[in-house]
């Protein structure tokens, strides 16, 4: 086309154009309010961002379910649940500083990308204020990023993995959920009273990063209790059949095996191992054993009748008889017909926890509600007298230790509590090794 | 000067047009509507509508002209997604570097990658560049954990080095610009009821999505596409008349592979973490249907492919259940929770299915991809009617059906 010839003259005028377009950085200003996403009308989103589909859909289904039913309550419907327990009475059952609350939610299908893609739209297309959610460490290490970039508050899900509130902690964020040197610190005691000072453990390891931070803090604090670590195998996070690694397991002398893998991993290795007649050996005079770090009530009940017996930790079960706990599993239970699982117990507490603060804070700008998170105490949601540490946004609560239970009277008794270790026996300093080298930097508002 | 004929410039610039106006175009319905759900118009959504449309291009100047299928695209995808985070951990938030070191590193990789996996063709040569892809994959995920951050990916921190930029202000976080333009600066216009966000990264991301498209219209026109085409229709015999096609088809793959960087590049540009799960064979399986579903071989269709798949993965994945009891609310009750039970299974996690009842419509009513439609319904509209379809249109810009 004639019309498109690009002489000297004109390259050097688009040239100048395009110039100046770049140097009016002017143009481009954020939005007038005073933090991202300011709620003006009636009503407030919060983005509940969980996994629908993919390896932890069972857990994302029941984080939705115990959202909804947040909203519900803070929304003044229902009976309250926890509303009615916890020690702030600053809710009032009119949403959140009387703006009714609605949600919007998204699939993360446990990928990073796919998550931040799916929390984007919500603070951007949605304008969400707040996000919440999650069923796996890596996506909430990256949505947490996230949400601290864009300026909205990130309350996480179900992460067990150190580096959430460690290596990659940051302002915006904050987890309800315990984490694996807390489940370490827990159960070496408890494995200890059962199976000794002298053992020796075989780790069977997810190979990914919460399987490695899973692993350390079972490792050291085994090892303090005299324990020694014979091997540690790392497991692709795909694998399914777990035959070919439990078979070294029964040439080596380790009497112990523990199984740091979650989900539909857990399920499968674990069925493996029993299926090779690990439970039924003798090795150095001593009955065989294994231990899965992070139990749920869900992986139980996918191994069936192989949890019989075997030691682990979580973060609240529903068998949990204090006043909260039963108020929760009630409402709960009446609307949808069962108990909740810790993870929809987590998500239901991060919900009225950052409904609380706001209304607390008076604003729903982030940093009024950092400041008002911070080294909050408070107690009634389940788990005790709880705190969040401002240091890292880490909750310090009791940790139970669980065994699965030898006759199980419906398809949800499949755990029962053998100990509550008090939170001081599993608090850490917040520059201890297995969490260092993050920076939590400074609350950003956005805008 | 830029070389094009009529009918490509005609192309090019409703492209063009297309891209500069996405923000309006994208947002049709006016907000707080009940249709505001279907609008697509905000930031995210549209810089990946491009940069997936880049990534799409790539790989059909490989695909779509010499018809070898690579079933391992996303491994240079994320490839040039860790070179840019690391130029920016390393040396500058600038996007520059980053995408300059992201096309670079692809382009090595894929010449290594190609150079072992074009020695076979057909089914052999799309099951080793899935191999490698997977390979990336699970060495991201595991082994290379020091380099790529395992599960967790890579994201800038406040005490990376980034020797060539000040020092942050405190308490700043580091974010990704163009010399002191911020990729996530957005100004937004509002106008009555709606709201259209005219977002700083987007148009870098368009321009150079229209680079790339022009770069591809190029190739496609050129001889050397020419001979792509020959390596389609028929290898043997452009190896029998004595010419040896291993360059070419080298060369293509290494262009594409470089496309693919420069997506990866820019994904990180806009959005500064990378996930191993970037170079899932998922990832790779999903550049085909993109191209496939457009119309491979076609000019524009690998990036409305892109931006279908975006769309339905992005829009009719985020539509829950009290969503749909919104819209049906008038309904009688019975019949409400009917309307919705049926609908339920679509939307949400659900949209895959959506996507693949599509993608199975496409395929078979429309072989030619999206792109077909558009001729059918351009020649309907036109009144030409059966007549030019007994004869085919070959003078049509994009005549290649998919294989």
């Amino acid at each position: 086309m004639p019309g498109f010839k690009l002489d000297r003259r004109g390259l050097l005028k688009s040239g100048a154009v395009l110039g100046a377009g770049l140097a009016m950085p002017t143009i481009f200003t954020g939005r007038a309010n005073a933090f991202t996403n300011e709620p003006t009308g009636s009503s407030v989103t919060l983005g509940f961002n969980v996994p629908q589909s993919g390896a932890y859909a069972d857990e994302g289904a029941d984080e939705l379910r115990a959202y909804e039913l947040a909203v519900e309550h803070l929304n003044g419907g229902g009976d309250g649940g926890m509303m009615n327990t916890f020690s702030s009475k600053a809710l009032q059952g009119n949403g959140i500083l009387g703006k009714k609350i609605e949600y919007v939610t998204g699939d993360t299908q446990t990928k990073s990308d796919t998550a931040r893609a799916s929390a984007k739209s919500m603070i951007e297309k949605d304008g969400a204020v707040m996000i919440t959610g999650g069923s796996s460490s890596g996506v909430a290490v990256a949505v947490q990023a996230l949400c601290q970039e864009a300026g909205v508050i990130f309350m996480a899900g179900l992460t067990h993995s150190n580096d959430t509130t460690g290596k990659d902690k940051k302002a915006n964020g904050f987890r309800h959920f315990f984490n694996s040197y807390m489940s370490g610190a827990a159960l070496a005691p408890v494995l200890e009273r059962n199976y000794g000072s002298d053992r020796k453990a075989y780790h069977l390891t997810a190979d990914y990063n919460w399987g490695y931070t899973t692993e350390e803090a079972i490792r050291s604090s085994t090892e303090a209790l005299g324990w020694e670590t014979v091997e540690a195998v790392k497991t692709p996070l795909a694998a399914t059949d777990f035959s070919a690694y439990i078979t070294p397991v029964l040439q080596s002398d380790a009497d112990v095996l523990v199984l740091n893998h979650y989900g539909a991993n857990m399920v499968n290795s674990l069925t493996n191992a029993v299926q090779f007649g690990l439970r039924d050996r003798m090795v150095n005079g001593k009955n065989f054993e294994i231990v899965v770090p992070l139990y749920s009530r869900l992986m139980a009940k996918g191994a069936g009748a192989n949890v019989k017996g075997i030691f682990g930790s979580t973060n609240w079960h529903w068998s949990l008889t204090d006043d909260a706990s039963k108020a929760f599993v009630q409402s709960f239970g009446t609307k949808y017909g069962f108990p909740p699982s810790q993870a929809a117990h987590t998500c239901y507490v991060q919900a009225l926890l950052y409904a609380d603060a706001v209304e607390r804070a008076g604003s729903f700008n982030p940093c009024a509600v950092v400041e008002a998170l911070e080294g909050y105490e408070f107690d009634g949601l389940g788990n005790g007298p709880t705190l969040y540490r401002a240091e890292d946004h880490q909750c310090f609560k009791d940790v139970l230790v669980v065994r699965g239970k030898e006759n199980p009277t419906s398809e949800f008794d499949l755990l029962e509590i053998v100990e509550v270790t008090p939170v001081a026996q599993v608090t850490y300093a917040p520059d201890h090794p297995q969490f260092a080298g993050g920076q939590l930097g400074a609350c950003n508002p956005g805008a | 000067m830029l070389k094009l004929d009529k009918k490509d410039m005609r192309l090019f610039i409703i492209v063009a047009l297309m891209t500069i106006l996405a923000p309006f175009i994208l947002n049709p319905f006016p907000e707080g509507s009940g249709l505001a759900q279907f609008n697509a118009g905000y930031p995210d959504l549209m810089q990946r509508f491009v940069i997936f449309g880049i990534f799409a291009i790539g790989f059909n100047i490989l695909f779509g002209l010499t018809g070898y299928l690579s079933f391992g695209h996303a491994a240079f995808l994320g490839v040039g997604s860790y070179a840019a985070i690391w130029m920016m951990k390393l040396l500058t938030m600038n996007v520059i570097p980053a995408i300059i070191a992201s096309v670079a590193i692809a382009g090595v990789f894929a010449l290594v990658v190609g150079f072992i996996s074009l020695r076979r063709s057909g089914i052999y040569f799309s099951i080793l560049t899935l191999a490698f892809a997977q390979m990336s994959f699970a060495m991201a995920y595991s082994v290379l954990t020091p380099i790529t951050g395992g599960e967790t990916g890579l994201q800038p921190k406040v005490n990376d080095p980034r020797i060539l930029d000040a020092a942050l202000a405190p308490g700043a976080t580091p974010s990704a610009g163009l010399f002191g333009l911020e990729m996530r600066d957005s100004y937004e216009l509002a106008l009555g009821n709606w709201l259209f966000t005219f977002n700083f990264g987007y148009y870098f991301a368009a321009a150079l999505m229209l680079v790339a498209f022009y770069t591809s219209m190029r190739i496609f026109r050129s001889p050397f596409g020419m001979m792509l085409r020959g390596v389609k229709s028929n290898q043997q015999r452009l190896n029998y008349t004595g010419l040896n096609s291993k360059p070419y088809t080298l060369a293509a793959f290494v262009i594409s592979g470089m496309y693919a960087g420069l997506a990866g590049g820019l994904l990180v540009a806009m959005d500064t973490q990378v996930g191993p799960e970037r170079m899932f064979w998922t990832a790779s399986g999903e550049v085909v249907l993109m191209t496939i579903l457009g119309g491979a071989g076609t000019l524009i269709g690998p990036v409305l492919g892109a931006g279908f798949i975006k769309y339905m993965e992005n829009i009719i994945s985020k539509i829950n259940e009290s969503i749909l009891h919104q819209w049906f609310y008038w309904l009688p009750d019975g019949l409400e929770d009917l309307v919705v039970g049926m609908i339920y299974p679509f939307i949400g996690k659900g949209w895959h299915l959506t996507l693949g009842i599509m993608f199975m419509l496409v395929v078979i009513f429309l072989p030619g991809g999206l792109v077909e439609g558009g001729q059918r319904i351009g020649r309907w509209v036109r009144g030409k009617g059966r007549k030019a379809d007994a004869t085919g249109d070959k003078k049509s810009t994009a005549s290649t059906p998919a294989e």
